[in-house]
Formats: C-alpha cells, sequence, structure tokens
C-alpha cells in the first residue's frame, strides 16, 4: 500500500469536522426547536463520525484516499482558475455565451497536447469551439428555448 | 403481464425515435473514456424537461443501458474501458483485438451483453410488481427505515471504508435539509442565497458526478493520448452467435452473477464484471487461457454487467430507494415530472412505468444491433482528446444546471458541489453515498415527522420505530450491512470494491 499523504487528510477532515460540529452547533442552537428535529438527529452522527475520522488521521490510521500529487495540482490549478471565473464572475457579468465561448477556447488552449505555435493548431481550436457555441445555442436557445443572462455581451 | 399491454407505446414514432437515439448517442457516449453511465444520464436530464415523463425516462433507460455496453468498445479497440464497468472486459477483450479478433470481441461482447440485458429487464419486469404490492403495506416508520437503509447499505458497501462511507450519507442527509422546513416553514442553514430554496437535486447531481470526473481531466495535463484505435477486420456475425452459444456456462455465470449484484443496493457494475470474470475463470475447463484474450472472459464480463442495469432498478421503481447511482440520477429524471416512484407508481402512473420497463426491453436488442454496426465510430469517437472532452463536460453541465429553473443560484451550487466532490473523493469518499442521502433525505425525514405525529398520538415513538417484524427486519439489515462491512474491514478481506476496481484499471499495462 503506497504511504497516504497525512497532513493532506489531517487538513480534510479537520475541515469536515468543523462543518459536522457546526451544523450540529446550529441544529441544537436554532429555534423553532421542532423544525430542527431531524437535523439534530442526522448532526449528531454526522459530528461523530466527522470527529471519528479527524482522529483517525491525526493518528495517521487513515487507509483509504491517496491525497491530490503535487503534479496533479500543478496540472488541475490552471484549468480550476479558468472554471471559477467562467462560473462565478464571467457567466453572469459577460452573458452565458460570450463567457462559455472564451471559457471553452481558453480550456481547449490550456491542455489541448497540440504545439501551440502552429497555424493549423489555432485555427482548429476556434473551429472546434465555434462549433460547441453552435451546438449549445442550437439545443438550449432553439429547441429548449432557455433564457441565458444576457449582460454585456450576448 | 402489463408489461405486453403496453409494449405498443415503445413504437410510437416520438418514443422510438428517443429510444434510438438514446441507444446510439449512448453507444458514442460509453465508448468515450471519462464519461461514465451515471454523468451521461446526469448531463442528459435538462434534455428530458420538455418530453413527456415516459418519454424522458425512454431516453434515460435507453442512455444508461447503451452507455454500459458502449464501453466495451474502447476497452477492446483502446484498452480504455469506457466506464469502470468495463474494467473485466478490457482483459481478455483487448488482447483478442491485438490478436486480429477485434471484430469477434465486440461482437460477443454486444451479443453477450444483449442476453445478459435481457434476463436483467426481465427479471425487472416480474420482481417489480410483487415487490410493489408488498411495499404497499410499508407505514412512515417502515419508509423512514428503508430511507436510512438505501443511505447506509450504499454507504457502507460502496465505500472503501465504512466510516466515510456513512458520513458522506450524512453530509448529503444534511444537505437535503436546507431551506425551508415543510412543516413550520423555519429556515435551515441557508447561509447563500442560492440556497434558500433548497438544493434542487438536478444540478447537485451533475455537479456531483459531472465536475469531478473534469477536475480529474484537468489534472492529467496537456497529456497526449498515446492509445491507438486496433483495425477491426470482418468477421462473420454467426459464428459469434455459435461462440456465444457455446460459452453458456460463462454466459450463464455472468448474467446471473450480475443480475444478483445488480438487486444489492450500492454495488455497482464494474464489481458485477470484475466478480462475474473471476467467477467465470473458476468455473471454466479452459481457465489458464483467461487474460489471453480468451471469449469466455469477454462474454462473463460484457452479460455481467448489462445483466446488473435492470435489477438495479428494482429497489428504485418498488421502494423509491435508487440502488445505484444511476438509479439515483434516474429518479432525479422522475422527480422533475413530478413523479415519485414506489409503490403506487404502477397504480397512478402505469403507463409511465410499464413504457419506461418495455423500452429497456427493446433497447437491449437495439444497442445489440446498432453496437454491432457503430463500433468503429464509436471507437473513433473515444480518441477526442481530454481537454476537448472537459470543456464540453464542463459547458454541458453549466448549461443543464441553468436550465433547471434558469437560475445562477442553480450553477453555484452544482459548481460547488462539483469541486467539492473532486476533493472528498480524492480522500477516499464516495458521491454514491451522497447522492442517496440528499435524494432519499426529505423522504427520511418526511416520514420521520409523520411517523412522530402518530406515535405521539398512539404507541409513543420508541414503540412506533422499533417494534413490529418489518421494522425489525429493516433495522437488521442496516445493522447487518454495517457489522458485515466493518468486520471485512477490519479483517481486511473486503470483497471487490471500487477502489480496486480502479486499482485494477491503472494497473493495466
Amino acid at each position: 500500500m503506497t504511504e497516504l499523504p497525512r497532513n493532506q487528510h489531517i487538513l480534510a477532515s479537520g475541515i469536515i469536522a468543523v462543518v459536522g460540529a457546526t451544523v450540529a452547533y446550529i441544529s441544537f442552537t436554532q429555534e423553532p426547536a421542532d423544525a430542527f428535529i431531524f437535523p439534530r438527529l442526522i448532526s449528531s452522527v454526522f459530528a461523530v463520525l466527522a470527529v471519528w475520522t479527524f482522529i483517525k488521521a491525526v493518528m495517521g490510521r487513515t487507509k483509504v484516499g491517496n491525497g491530490v500529487s503535487a503534479a496533479a495540482m500543478r496540472n488541475m490549478l490552471p484549468g480550476l482558475i479558468v472554471t471559477v471565473i467562467y462560473i462565478f464572475w464571467a457567466a453572469k457579468a459577460l452573458g452565458f455565451y460570450t463567457a462559455t465561448a472564451i471559457a471553452f477556447f481558453v480550456l481547449l488552449s490550456l491542455y489541448d497536447p497540440a504545439p501551440h505555435g502552429q497555424l493549423r493548431t489555432w485555427i482548429k481550436r476556434v473551429l472546434i469551439t465555434a462549433g460547441f457555441m453552435a451546438v449549445m445555442y442550437g439545443l438550449f436557445a432553439l429547441l429548449l428555448n432557455v433564457f441565458t443572462p444576457r449582460e454585456v455581451f450576448f | 403481464m402489463d408489461f405486453l399491454f403496453y409494449l405498443d407505446d415503445v413504437f410510437t414514432p416520438i418514443n422510438f425515435g428517443l429510444l434510438l437515439l438514446g441507444t446510439i448517442g449512448g453507444l458514442i457516449l460509453g465508448a468515450t473514456p471519462g464519461l461514465s453511465p451515471t454523468m451521461a444520464v446526469a448531463l442528459l436530464i435538462p434534455f428530458t424537461f420538455q418530453l413527456e415523463p415516459q418519454q424522458g425516462l425512454i431516453l434515460l433507460g435507453a442512455a444508461y443501458t447503451s452507455t454500459v455496453a458502449g464501453g466495451a468498445v474502447s476497452a477492446i479497440l483502446l484498452k480504455i474501458p469506457g466506464a469502470p464497468a468495463n474494467i473485466a472486459t478490457t482483459l481478455d477483450g483487448h488482447t483478442m483485438a491485438t490478436k486480429g479478433e477485434g471484430a469477434k470481441a465486440l461482437q460477443l461482447s454486444f451479443l453477450a451483453s444483449a442476453v445478459g440485458g435481457l434476463f436483467g429487464v426481465f427479471l425487472l419486469i416480474f420482481l417489480t410488481p410483487v415487490l410493489a404490492q408488498w411495499a404497499l403495506a410499508f407505514g412512515p416508520s417502515h419508509l423512514f427505515w428503508l430511507a436510512i437503509l438505501g443511505v447506509t447499505v450504499i454507504g457502507t458497501l460502496d465505500s472503501s471504508s465504512v466510516v466515510k462511507g456513512l458520513l458522506s450519507g450524512c453530509i448529503g442527509l444534511w444537505l437535503a435539509t436546507i431551506g425551508f422546513d415543510d412543516i413550520m416553514g423555519a429556515q435551515r442553514f441557508i447561509f447563500h442565497p442560492a440556497v434558500s430554496g433548497g438544493i434542487n437535486v438536478i444540478p447537485a447531481l451533475i455537479g456531483l458526478f459531472a465536475i469531478p470526473q473534469v477536475i480529474t481531466m484537468f489534472t492529467k495535463g496537456r497529456h497526449k493520448a498515446e492509445a491507438e484505435v486496433i483495425e477491426v477486420k470482418r468477421h462473420p456475425i454467426r459464428l459469434a452467435i455459435l461462440e456465444v452459444a457455446r460459452r453458456k456456462t460463462a454466459l450463464a455465470i455472468g448474467t446471473l452473477t450480475g443480475s444478483i449484484i445488480g438487486l444489492i443496493p450500492g454495488v455497482g457494475g464494474q464489481i458485477a464484471g470484475l466478480v462475474a470474470y473471476d467467477q467465470a475463470k473458476k468455473f471454466s475447463k479452459e481457465s489458464e487461457k483467461f487474460g489471453t484474450g480468451h471469449s469466455e472472459g469477454v462474454i462473463a464480463a460484457e452479460s455481467a454487467n448489462n445483466a446488473m442495469v435492470g435489477p438495479s432498478l428494482v429497489p428504485l421503481l418498488t421502494l423509491s430507494i435508487p440502488g445505484s447511482p444511476t438509479a439515483a440520477v434516474l429518479l432525479g429524471g422522475l422527480l422533475i415530472h413530478g413523479i415519485f416512484p414506489g409503490p403506487d407508481l404502477f397504480i397512478n402512473y402505469p403507463q409511465v412505468a410499464w413504457t419506461f420497463i418495455d423500452s429497456m426491453l427493446i433497447g437491449q436488442l437495439l444497442m445489440c444491433i446498432f453496437g454491432l454496426y457503430i463500433a468503429g465510430l464509436a471507437a473513433s469517437v473515444a480518441r477526442v482528446p481530454h481537454a476537448v472532452m472537459a470543456a464540453v463536460v464542463l459547458g454541458l453541465a453549466v448549461f443543464g444546471s441553468y436550465s433547471v429553473q434558469n437560475s445562477m443560484g442553480d450553477v453555484y451550487v452544482m459548481a460547488s458541489l462539483g469541486l467539492a466532490m473532486y476533493f472528498l473523493e480524492r480522500f477516499g469518499f464516495s458521491a454514491a453515498p451522497l447522492v442517496l442521502g440528499l435524494i432519499l433525505g426529505p423522504i427520511a425525514e418526511a416520514n420521520f415527522i409523520q411517523g412522530s405525529m402518530i406515535a405521539n398520538a398512539t404507541v409513543g415513538v420508541g414503540s412506533y420505530f422499533f417494534t413490529g417484524w418489518l421494522n425489525w427486519l429493516l433495522i437488521v439489515i442496516v445493522l447487518a450491512s454495517v457489522s458485515y462491512s466493518v468486520w471485512m474491514e477490519i479483517a481486511q478481506r473486503r470483497y471487490t470494491t471500487k477502489d480496486d476496481a480502479v486499482a485494477k484499471e491503472e494497473a493495466l499495462p
């Protein structure tokens, strides 16, 4: 069995334990009490299991979960940043279709293994993005009649 | 024989068209590495909004069946299982392909899938009404325990760690309580306006299943897929049919193993394929040939992973307990049309229920026919680079989540849950119990409150929830599943779990 990243497990299970304890605290202190009967039941088990997992992680007795390697983190970080900006800001601020087209093209450029230096590569990426956007527009705007946010741009 | 009465409905132009669309689309999606059946079905749900309930279910059911079978194409031709359910297929299927028997392996896999799938759907047809009749006698206490059973069984059997599985279930149950309380109208855990109306199941499902896959594709970086599609030479279908008929033992083992595993909530197709492969090898007279391109390996694995599809829907349609993550997604597809499965489904919506089941029966045959003809095309799709796939899935997830209620809040919920789930999975938590908690939470709470009210007016809470043979049967099953999993974990003799399956996939040379 490979060595599991102990510190990562402590951090992850610590966060879950804090969430569990907070949920339990809110469940037992909020009013009206009748509305929190079921959450109290759930949060009690949640908190106990979360603390148990945290203690196991601190003691180094975690058996499953390989954590996130530095290489994986390096690879995913640019994509994660683009995703977060796209979903939590650009989609609403720029307009759904504009933000999606930009995010799609940027993600494609970031992760496409084709060489960046060739004009052909960029033309291919633009065409794939355009094709994808055409399909999305056809499906959601024309077929399903979904009205998406149209802010600064389309 | 109600299923025969509604069989005609499958052949109306729209229904049959959707069945074809779901089958062909599912085969292509299934062949695409990284697109699991659950994720494919979750991404399809937004497209069913404007359809009639049975039409939506036909599309989702066909996609479910075909994605499982379609995964065999990339497993055989590329050595990349399209879905975890096809890991066992890779072991002999790809070796056959390298020997120039790719077409034969594909034919065997689709024929075995059809036989296993048909058996599984017949099991669904004959078991479901019996169980549904029995379930009509269930009261609030039984439904409460049943919901808890659904979460604990999946939490313990689907996860590598019992504690983490149960913890995932608790997180799901807690998420289900967010929003306004149904009885008192009180606000609960509303920490952001996006969750003021509670967490909508569809965006949550899309986020929990699609976003971790997108991030996993990101982690591969600018990686160039080196897999080469092996050329498929012609092979007479007649010989493949004779081969399947000759390998009856492997076919029977695969079909029965898959059907039984499908009936157990929480034990998915990836396990069915591997267990069936191991059993077929054990009982085979040519066990030494397994792993060297032996047809029995392909037949056992593929018949098993499709045989589990039908039975995995039995608990969903009779007890409203989804037996697998994909069944949970199908439940989401029913809920958006205001239909809640359970014992009443066959009384209140017989046309929806039986047309859906009948479509799965016909879908198995279509999957076999089209699978044999479009395998080559599906294999080409399997070569789509990760970069394109990640961007496409992300775009579909965002648009699909938004279209549920035309709400950006749903998109934020989808993304937040998806990001959190990726990291939770890296630390040994599983999405399935969390999803089950989220879906079964409202059932558990409503029946707990209703049961408490009855109990307070009659025998008291203790007596109401802890007496009666049915309550005890359900409690014993909950305790037994937890105890069994704890014992297996302590003894380190845990049966093949999803982690083992993933480990086997990663170990493929």
